[in-house]
């Protein structure tokens, strides 16, 4: 035991208070104060000095005949003997204003906190809080506070009309799950002074709610049965948002905080009640902890035997307590500095609720705690230890598993921030705008940049999963092709860097796994844990992939699933799911020959399948133009690049954290649909250029494309922060799709734009040359009469001879092999045979 | 004067000085700050304090002024202390209020219960010394420093007295601290080591080093590792800044939990103890005698890590930069001969190795790291060659250091900072080093074989940090970018696997027998004050202003839409950016602050000798991409 009594009364003061912070402390003296008028055993020259009071050898009976189970339930009508559980979390100290509340409440309070409004205006010693009214207003908030425009998943099913937390009641009495979460920007909202005293002296005040919801309750489902007696958790304190901005004023008070969680630890078994035997005469007592010390009881209060009393541990309370460090979410974070971590404890049923790598939002209260003193040493370290208690923990990314995460992303904007945001959107050139806004200092490329930034707000989700689709993507993916060195990766580091949750990989390093996911043992618990990947990881983000060109095949084909029904199937380990990967894909690719060639298509350029180039909306190829103005105007800018300040660039251009914003914004807030004429514009789009093709006998378009222009038109309204879809939207989608297409899908060889070298990876007219090649071949053998074989070498020969056209041993070899497939003839070695 | 050097000998006096007088009026803190930079602005008095760099811990006085020369390393959590509080006199059963600000450790006695105890917040920066620190920048700094410093375990107070007065006397000639010690544990060894400046774990690093890894971002290090308590200005400290840092040393054996025995059972109540894993301890609460504390009181963020240069912008900075600007010329000039000597008497490499060594990020455009200059030279000759040239590089350098990239040290070096989530703290790694320091990559030392896949992160580590000029540091959940400014050099055999702005094949002039003695032979050639004047000359170019005139402007815009209408293939815009960079770098190092028409067309002039070189190289090797 630490036993108190065998340090020098010297330095006792400072002992016992250093288990509690300067601001703890007053209600530590309040416990003492507070007490006595149920004391009568107390000596008063107690009053005159609180110090020794508290090492006085009567401290520990004191608090011994005042067990809590009794003490605190008898004032709750109609509890029936539901058991009150303990809540660690509010921390020990709250023994004090309980034992106020409960032995009579005039004197009590009284005898402190001065009858200065004769008895009406009671408070808690150190607080403003009166117990009678805050529990009042809270009844009163839980009868009657309706929020209407609620869209928090917890309130899914309830009536939106009805008083919000008397339908969560019932939902208790029905589940039987005794905890009540209270949203504080409700509670501000109904009543502010009573948020005030909630955020400001929370282990008064939330003790004082629970009582006020079990009267309430225990008054409405007399018969309802409950494990223990409902508790309060409040969440959503407005009061810090950031752990970076935590400071020695809000010790000891309510706060919200949001970050990572990086580790956990074991459970840890924390005594509440101490429960000691006597040696001599068998008699049993019990001693809370206070303030984390257990103060032994010297004298045995039955046979007076001094220090004959022993610690049982058997018999004694514990409660569960886990340690969780939680670190600060990268985006609070200033550049240039560490990520700062915090310890957290989690009491009762909230262990284990929480894993590392989870991020969350932590509603707690804050306590510092001064370094224990050694008893060998004459000074002590000047350094408190920092935690906080937590109350309630509310995962902002578990949603991302099973649906829309509209508000995981929740970023509070403010007023004038938003209007900023809506001025821009306002002006008439905003798309243009933003889109030089876009990676300045890549020079040009405006319908390369217009298309990322369209990719960047994204089209509108859609579910169809009642209808058998399941979810429309609403991403769009974009491939940049082109010469080495056009900055392909400069626009990519840049937009990984944009966008929030971004990740950027290079085809040639990472593999199949690492842009999925994959199941690991943890080394310690031998737990089989799975570990995502890039493209899960950039879930509603852009995964930027480098060097497209040189992932290898299988690495490639995970992404066929991704790019279009946006998830990953797993079947790894005994693990089979699916996850959500909704991510855009942003791929550049290097030509095959290093350089473009302008004789040869798209494909035939990258050697892409065209299975995965047709889930691309749009493929833009970035080739150097070769004319002059076009240089005077690149140089001019990198020139540019060397010598202008800092400042001057700030005013040209738009600063990346108000495009990010602006980007945030219209993704959490817009949803833009159709309007009547924009569809009308989009199914003449459509059939236009179906109708390009079908002169000719091509097919230009295929219903993925008409797809992409939606999503394209979508991502524009949005841009200007519309909710509808309008033919401008479409046209500007159209212009760009086209503009894109014109770029890659064009034939070589003809000159016009044919999306099946896209879908099937060759042109109509190559399949058409191809056709031409196997009848010309056919007739030359037909011709030739009955011989039953010839050698390769000299047919190859002669159909050259014959043909116009210049036939290479590839067409050849592909013409006889359209004529074996027609059963006319067969290949074997060196000799053809015919049927 | 004696007494005016109070400030440094008991600088807490002062602060408690201060404190009494204010009243508990919150401005004296103010006051403090104020008037230690005072102190420190006048003529030479940053001189006078002693430096942890060069003076071993045990001859620093505890609760004295010392400065520290440093990077900082790591970021711990704030902390919240007690800024005042009250102690109860045992014999007069008074109240005293009691600052707590800069000291690790209350008084006896505290009362806790006090109203008038302030709970104030600071911040621990866990700092090393610079790394990869020349040897002759450290030593240039040992020499330049004036504080006399007595050994602490005997000091007495009338010897302090006496060297001070010896100080009086010489006040005006540097003074080395190392000759007359008076050596209270005196075994020959541990004295040489003592003498040769860093502090006191180099003595035992075999026992030492075991337990207590003092996370130096290389290996090899030595110096003191410090925890620096920070009060003001938290937020304008960034990781990796290079510091000079003026503060309270503190040294208190209370600070020392390791070994202290813990008892069980107060183990299991108290919430505080259990809460850190004894890694975590290790790291955060390292004992004093070996990380010493120090309380900031005022730091000043180091442009550069030269000794021989004027620290600070101050009016002797601008003065000293308009006398030598007159030199620079000639300077230069002289320095490319002995660079010529030195690759063997390649003149195109020679220039194109001074341009490298004064290059420097001076400004990042959205993701783009303007100013950055990676040479690659290739056709290096084998057989130690590179090392030599390293070791010429750090002579020149104030902070360099030369990456072996045999396969093993790629396998098996951690190059990346990655975050200890078990000791808490940022595990180091070879690149996380101070600004403008030149590494050196040696890609001749590369064999042939299989990379691992930490291998395969250090090298794609080594090409984002040449490409982007960052380091993503590794927190295991996320990565965290930190943008650097380092001066890459990769030298190889071929063309270097790492990309780089541009590559010079060496092409020796010389081929001489001995290639030690050859380059020894140069190096010894060269006077100190020679070598002087080149290192002055590097550090100075590179903190030149520089700017284009709108008409060169336009002569370079038309002289690159000229280049391209005769082939447009052969010049690119990446090669206009390398262009630019170039003749920025070919103006300062002549000191010339704004690029002329002259300047563009020599730039022009060796970027095509150079590009001829390797179109030559190519055809002579036919295989190479």
């Amino acid at each position: 035991m630490s036993s108190p009594t065998s340090t020098p009364v010297g330095s006792k003061p400072s002992s016992d208070g250093l288990a509690s912070p300067p601001s703890q402390r007053r209600r530590g003296q309040d416990s003492s104060n507070g007490d006595l008028p149920a004391m009568p055993t107390s000596p008063a020259t107690d009053i005159a000095s609180p110090a020794v009071h508290d090492t006085s050898l009567f401290s520990s009976p004191r608090r011994s005949v005042l067990p809590s189970e009794v003490d605190m339930s008898s004032p709750l009508i109609g509890v029936r003997g539901t058991p009150v559980r303990q809540r660690p979390d509010l921390g020990s100290a709250r023994k004090a204003p309980q034992v106020d509340l409960h032995t009579e409440l005039p004197s009590a309070d009284g005898a402190v906190a001065s009858e200065q409004a004769a008895g009406q205006k009671l408070v808690i010693w150190g607080t403003d809080v009166n117990v009678g009214t805050c529990k009042e207003k809270f009844q009163r908030f839980l009868q009657r506070f309706i929020d209407p425009t609620s869209n928090e998943d917890e309130n899914a099913g309830l009536d939106l009309n009805e008083p919000l937390y008397m339908q969560k009641l019932e939902e208790i009495s029905v589940i039987g799950d005794p905890v009540l979460n209270v949203n504080c920007s409700h509670v501000q909202s109904f009543d502010a002074d009573l948020y005030r005293q909630l955020i400001s002296y929370p282990q008064e005040v939330i003790p004082t709610f629970d009582m006020a919801v079990n009267e309430l309750f225990f008054e409405r489902f007399p018969d309802s049965i409950l494990e223990h007696q409902i508790q309060v958790r409040p969440y959503n304190a407005l009061k810090t948002r950031n752990m970076r901005s935590l400071n020695p004023e809000d010790i000891d008070q309510m706060i919200t905080i949001s970050g990572m969680v990086i580790r956990t630890s074991q459970l840890i078994p924390e005594m509440q009640e101490a429960f000691f035997q006597c040696q001599v005469c068998a008699f049993s007592t019990r001693v809370e902890v206070d303030r984390g010390r257990i103060a032994e009881p010297a004298v045995c209060r039955n046979c007076n035997t001094t220090h004959s009393l022993a610690l049982i541990h058997n018999r004694s309370a514990f409660s569960d307590k886990q340690m969780i460090k939680v670190q600060e979410s990268p985006d609070d974070m200033p550049a240039g500095q560490t990520p700062h971590t915090t310890i957290v404890y989690a009491h009762n049923d909230l262990v284990d609720k929480v894993q590392p790598g989870d991020r969350i939002n932590i509603t707690g209260i804050y306590r510092a705690v001064p370094m224990r003193e050694n008893p060998r040493q004459s000074t002590v370290k000047s350094v408190y230890k920092t935690h906080i208690d937590v109350i309630h923990f509310r995962k902002t990314d578990e949603k991302r598993l099973h649906g829309l995460d509209e508000d995981s992303d929740q970023k509070l904007f403010t007023e004038e921030r938003v209007q900023t945001l809506k001025e821009l959107a306002a002006k008439p050139d905003v798309y243009e705008r933003l889109s030089s806004a876009l990676a300045p200092s890549i020079y040009e490329q405006e319908d390369i940049k217009k298309g990322i930034l369209l990719q960047l707000f994204g089209g509108t989700r859609k579910d169809f999963s009642q209808t058998g689709r399941g979810n429309f993507r609403a991403e769009v993916n974009i491939l940049l092709c082109g010469d080495p060195g056009t900055s392909k990766s400069q626009l990519l580091q840049y937009v990984f860097n944009l966008v929030p949750r971004g990740q950027y990989t290079s085809g040639k390093g990472s593999s199949a796994v690492g842009l999925t996911a994959y199941v690991m043992k943890d080394p310690e618990t031998k737990q089989l844990v799975l570990q995502t990947g890039a493209l899960v990881l950039s879930d509603n983000g852009i995964c930027c992939i480098d060097e497209f060109d040189k992932m290898s095949d299988s690495t490639r084909s995970v992404l066929h699933e991704v790019m279009e029904q946006q998830t990953i199937s797993i079947a790894k380990a005994g693990i089979i799911c699916q996850l959500n990967a909704r991510t855009s894909v942003l791929a550049a690719a290097n030509p095959v020959e290093s350089q473009w060639n302008p004789k040869k298509t798209t494909i035939e350029n990258i050697q892409l399948p065209h299975t995965l180039l047709s889930r691309f909306d749009l493929i833009f190829l970035m080739l150097d133009p070769q004319d002059e103005a076009y240089d005077r105007r690149l140089a001019h800018h990198l020139v540019a690049l060397y010598y202008q300040s800092e400042e001057q660039i700030e005013e040209e251009f738009l600063d990346m954290a108000v495009l990010k914003d602006y980007i945030a914004y219209a993704r959490t807030y817009i949803n833009p649909r159709l309007n009547e004429e924009a569809s009308q514009a989009l199914i003449e789009a459509y059939v236009d250029m179906r109708k390009i093709g079908s002169g000719r006998g091509m097919v230009s378009a295929y219903p993925r494309q008409l797809e992409s222009l939606i999503r394209l038109a979508e991502a524009h309204a949005k841009v200007r922060f519309s909710d509808k879809v309008e033919t401008v939207d479409v046209e500007e989608a159209k212009r760009l799709h086209r503009e894109a297409l014109k770029q890659s899908a064009t034939d070589p060889r003809t000159g016009f734009v044919d999306i099946s070298i896209l879908t099937t990876g060759m042109s109509a007219t190559a399949r058409k040359r191809k056709e031409e090649v196997a009848q010309a071949l056919k007739k030359m053998i037909q011709s030739r009469g009955k011989t039953p074989a010839m050698k390769y070498q000299q047919l190859f020969d002669d159909l050259r001879g014959q043909s116009k056209a210049a036939i290479t041993k590839d067409m050849f070899e592909e013409a006889l092999r359209a004529l074996a497939d027609e059963d006319y003839l067969t290949v074997t070695g060196k000799t053809v045979r015919l049927l | 004067m004696p007494s005016s050097h109070d400030w440094i000998n008991k600088p807490l006096g002062v602060v408690e000085a201060m404190f009494a007088q204010s009243n508990s009026n919150p401005e004296w803190e103010a006051k403090v700050l104020e008037y230690f930079k005072g102190q420190l602005k006048e003529k030479e008095s940053h001189s006078w304090v002693p430096s942890l760099n060069d003076v071993p811990l045990h001859y620093l006085k505890p609760n004295s002024l010392v400065k520290f020369r440093c990077l900082v390393q790591d970021m711990f959590d704030p902390e919240f202390y007690m800024g005042v509080y009250e102690t109860v006199d045992p014999s007069t059963k008074a109240n005293v209020l009691r600052c707590g600000k800069y000291k690790d450790v209350t008084e006896c006695g505290v009362d806790l219960n006090s109203r008038n105890t302030v709970t104030a917040e600071r911040q621990t920066f866990y700092c090393v010394p610079i790394p990869g620190e020349s040897p002759w920048a450290k030593e240039s700094y040992g020499c330049s420093s004036q504080a006399r410093v007595v050994p602490s375990t005997s000091y007495v107070p009338s010897r302090q007295k006496r060297s001070y007065e010896e100080d009086d006397d010489m006040d005006t000639q540097p003074q080395k601290q190392r000759e007359p010690h008076t050596e209270p544990h005196g075994n020959g060894d541990s004295k040489r080591q003592e003498t040769e400046a860093p502090s006191s774990q180099t003595t035992a690093p075999s026992d030492c080093s075991s337990h207590l890894d003092l996370n130096f971002p290389l290996p090899g290090e030595r110096g003191p590792a410090c925890l620096v308590k920070v009060y003001e200005g938290l937020d304008s400290f960034k990781l990796n800044d290079t510091l000079e840092i003026y503060g309270i040393l503190s040294v208190n054996p209370v600070l020392t939990v390791l070994g202290e025995e813990k008892d069980p059972s107060l183990l299991l109540l108290n919430p505080t103890e259990s809460m850190e894993t004894p890694e975590e301890q290790r790291a955060h609460d390292p004992p004093a005698s070996l990380v010493p504390r120090l309380h900031m009181l005022y730091a000043r963020p180091l442009q550069h890590n030269n000794p021989l240069l004027p620290s600070a912008p101050t009016e002797d900075q601008s003065a000293f930069v308009s006398s030598f600007l007159v030199e620079m010329a000639s300077v230069r000039a002289e320095l490319l001969a002995y660079l010529t000597h030195v690759l063997l008497g390649d003149g195109l490499a020679a220039e194109y190795l001074l341009l490298h060594l004064i290059s420097n990020v001076y400004t990042r455009r959205d993701v783009l790291p303007l100013g950055k200059f990676t040479l690659n030279l290739s056709g290096c000759p084998l057989n130690s060659y590179t090392e030599r040239l390293y070791q010429i590089v750090q002579q020149l350098v104030p902070c360099s250091y030369r990456l072996s990239m045999s396969l093993h040290t790629m396998n098996s070096m951690r190059l990346v900072p990655k975050k200890d989530y078990v000791a808490n703290r940022l595990v180091s790694g070879a690149l996380q080093l101070a600004r403008n320091t030149s590494l050196f990559l040696d890609e001749t030392q590369l064999e042939q074989g299989q990379l691992d896949s930490s291998g395969v992160r250090n090298i794609t580590a080594l090409g984002n940090l040449i490409s982007w000029q960052k380091v993503d540091y590794d927190f295991s959940y996320h990565q965290m970018e930190f943008p650097c400014n380092i001066n890459v050099l990769v030298t190889s055999e071929g063309r270097s696997l790492l990309p780089s702005d541009c590559q010079v094949p060496l092409q020796p002039q010389v081929t001489p027998p001995n290639m030690e003695e050859y380059l020894t032979t140069i190096h010894m050639a060269q006077f100190t004050s020679q070598i002087n004047k080149f290192r002055v000359y590097l550090s100075l170019a590179r903190t030149l202003d520089y700017s284009i005139s709108d008409e060169v402007t336009k002569a370079v815009e038309d002289d690159f839409v000229d280049m391209r209408k005769d082939d447009p293939q052969s010049v690119t815009a990446e090669d206009l950016h390398r262009m630019l960079v170039v003749a920025r770098l070919l103006s300062l190092s002549l000191g010339q602050t704004t690029l002329s028409r002259d300047g563009w067309m020599r730039a022009k002039h060796i970027d095509m000798l150079r590009r001829s070189r390797t179109e030559q190289q190519k055809s002579l090797n036919g295989n190479e991409p």
